[in-house]
């Protein structure tokens, strides 16, 4: 049987695929397990110093497979909280809280729990023909996988509102337009592109970017005042890095500095 | 040097500022409390009592895990007239009678055992992912040092009643929410705040920190109007000491008080 997820390291970049492509990567329970293996596996190898998503085929990922679900007229009705609470949830927060930056490469359709998982990744890159869509409405469900909190902390509560309750769709370029992504280019350059921006950051101070991406996920939810003093505490911790002391060094003596991740 | 001697089971540390770091480490057994442990803890502490340059203490447990609860092979074995002639009341008592403050610096888990020894701490600051929870009725008994009593002291009946008859653990988020611990930090960070919070307290007045932290844990003894007269009789006792002189004089004088603990 073909592997649900593929997983490569290369020049201290770790790149995940979603690969179901007949059904456009969307989630089963394997590739739910598979997929959490392997970011675990990528935060556990300290070679890894960034992460980059992918997906096989045409799509990034649909979502949920809906296959999977048995919800025939008469049968007793899946406990959707249940999938959630074991996959999606972990999932995002395991992308979230890892302290290495996370590349994601939307290939194709982003859609449901797909476009939400792609959100929860650092920087976004999309190829022009993707698309990302909160499909839930559609079929009677809710945005998971942090969709409700992430979108309108992205592109602000009216268009988050209408996107969830419409279902419509966005294009790549729409979606960098509103500041949903980061960037949309060109679909054969899209590897490429977010793979020389992943091979950079596997060349910075990872402890340090894990640093930054901890302080911003928590800057939406505290005040000014606790977000100062984390500031404090990351600070702290980030002088004391290994990669803080050559970065001084290679400032000092007009060199490149050659950062470890430590 | 007091406090050099290295337990098994436990490491001390004090700093130039008369801070005590008690680490719990007996890490393959994630940091059960054992008889032996406790026992150890309880020593450590009443020599700490006696000895003036301890002025508070911190209880760590490493950056993964503070202590998971009691020792299961030690209990397995016991019935009921060896649990009632246990002496394990006895070290929790003794742990409990330190006069001077204590703080617990958790991460990780502390569950059982290991929160009952936080309820125990005058202060708790805890790391992000810390799960704190009393899991006892999952193996058929029941929190056995203080849990139902002085957590429904701390975090109110519901939350309590939930945490004791399901077994499930909360955040350290909601644990913050609910007055159990009065800091969240980055996990790397646990161990600076509380030293921190420490160095802070053992700056202060010895006899003014020593009466303050016993009119508050007098809280959940009495009525309020007991507290009260407790609480002015130890504030007119300090009216006696040459630190309150100084300490005032400091104060008007716009310098910094020297305290001699007199």
């Amino acid at each position: 049987m073909e592997e649900s997820i593929l997983f490569q390291v290369e020049a201290g970049v770790a790149v995940i695929t979603l690969n179901r492509p007949k059904q456009l990567n969307s989630f089963n329970p394997e590739m739910h397990k598979a997929l959490k293996r392997a970011l675990k596996q990528a935060e556990a190898d300290d070679s890894v110093r960034a992460v980059l998503l992918t997906g096989a085929g045409r799509g990034f990922c649909a979502g949920q497979d809906l296959n999977d679900r048995n919800v025939n007229s008469g049968a007793e009705m899946a406990d959707l909280g249940e999938s959630i609470e074991k996959y999606y949830n972990p999932l995002i927060k395991q992308i979230s809280n890892m302290p290495k930056p996370v590349i994601a490469a939307v290939n194709g359709v982003a859609a449901g729990a797909g476009a939400n998982i792609a959100f929860a990744c650092d920087i976004v890159f999309a190829a022009q023909s993707a698309s990302f869509i909160q499909a839930f409405c559609k079929i009677g469900l809710v945005p998971d996988s942090g969709g409700t909190w992430v979108l309108p902390r992205l592109i602000g509560s009216a268009r988050a509102k209408a996107l969830m309750l419409l279902g419509d769709k966005v294009t790549a370029s729409q979606a960098q337009e509103w500041g949903m992504i980061w960037q949309c280019v060109e679909d054969e350059a899209l590897i490429e592109t977010a793979m020389s921006v992943a091979n950079h950051l596997a060349t910075q101070p990872t402890k340090g970017l894990g640093f930054i991406k901890h302080a911003l996920n928590h800057s939406s939810e505290n005040s000014l005042d606790d977000q100062l003093n984390m500031e404090k505490d990351l600070q702290r911790l980030a002088g004391q890095t290994d990669d803080y002391r050559e970065g001084i060094a290679a400032f000092f003596d007009k060199r490149a500095p050659e950062f470890k991740g430590k | 040097m007091p406090f050099q001697t290295e337990y098994p089971d436990l490491k001390c540390d004090i700093s130039n500022q008369g801070v005590l770091t008690i680490t719990l480490s007996r890490p393959q057994k994630r940091n059960a409390l054992s008889n032996d442990v406790l026992s150890h803890l309880a020593e450590i502490l009443e020599e700490a009592s006696l000895d003036s340059s301890v002025k508070s203490a911190v209880i760590y447990g490493g950056e993964s895990m503070f202590a998971a609860g009691a020792d299961l092979h030690e209990m397995s074995s016991q019935q009921s007239i060896e649990t009632w002639l246990n002496p394990r009341p006895k070290l929790w008592q003794r742990i409990d009678q330190f006069e001077k403050p204590l703080i617990a610096a958790v991460n990780g888990y502390a569950l059982g055992a290991g929160l009952e020894l936080v309820l125990l701490c005058d202060v708790v600051v805890a790391g992000e992912g810390t799960l704190f929870g009393l899991p006892e009725i999952t193996l058929g008994l029941m929190p056995g040092a203080g849990g139902t009593q002085r957590l429904a002291r701390t975090v109110g009946k519901s939350l309590a009643n939930q945490m004791v008859l399901t077994g499930q653990p909360i955040s350290a988020q909601k644990a913050l929410n609910s007055g159990l611990i009065s800091e969240v930090t980055i996990a790397q960070n646990t161990l600076n705040k509380a030293q921190e919070i420490a160095t802070t307290i053992a700056q202060r007045a010895p006899l003014a920190v020593r009466a303050a932290k016993t009119s508050l844990k007098s809280v959940p003894n009495g009525t309020l109007g007991q507290g009260l007269v407790m609480e002015r009789q130890l504030f007119s006792l300090l009216a006696e000491t040459q630190d309150r002189a100084e300490g005032i004089q400091a104060f008007l004088d716009k310098r910094k008080a020297t305290f001699k603990g007199k």
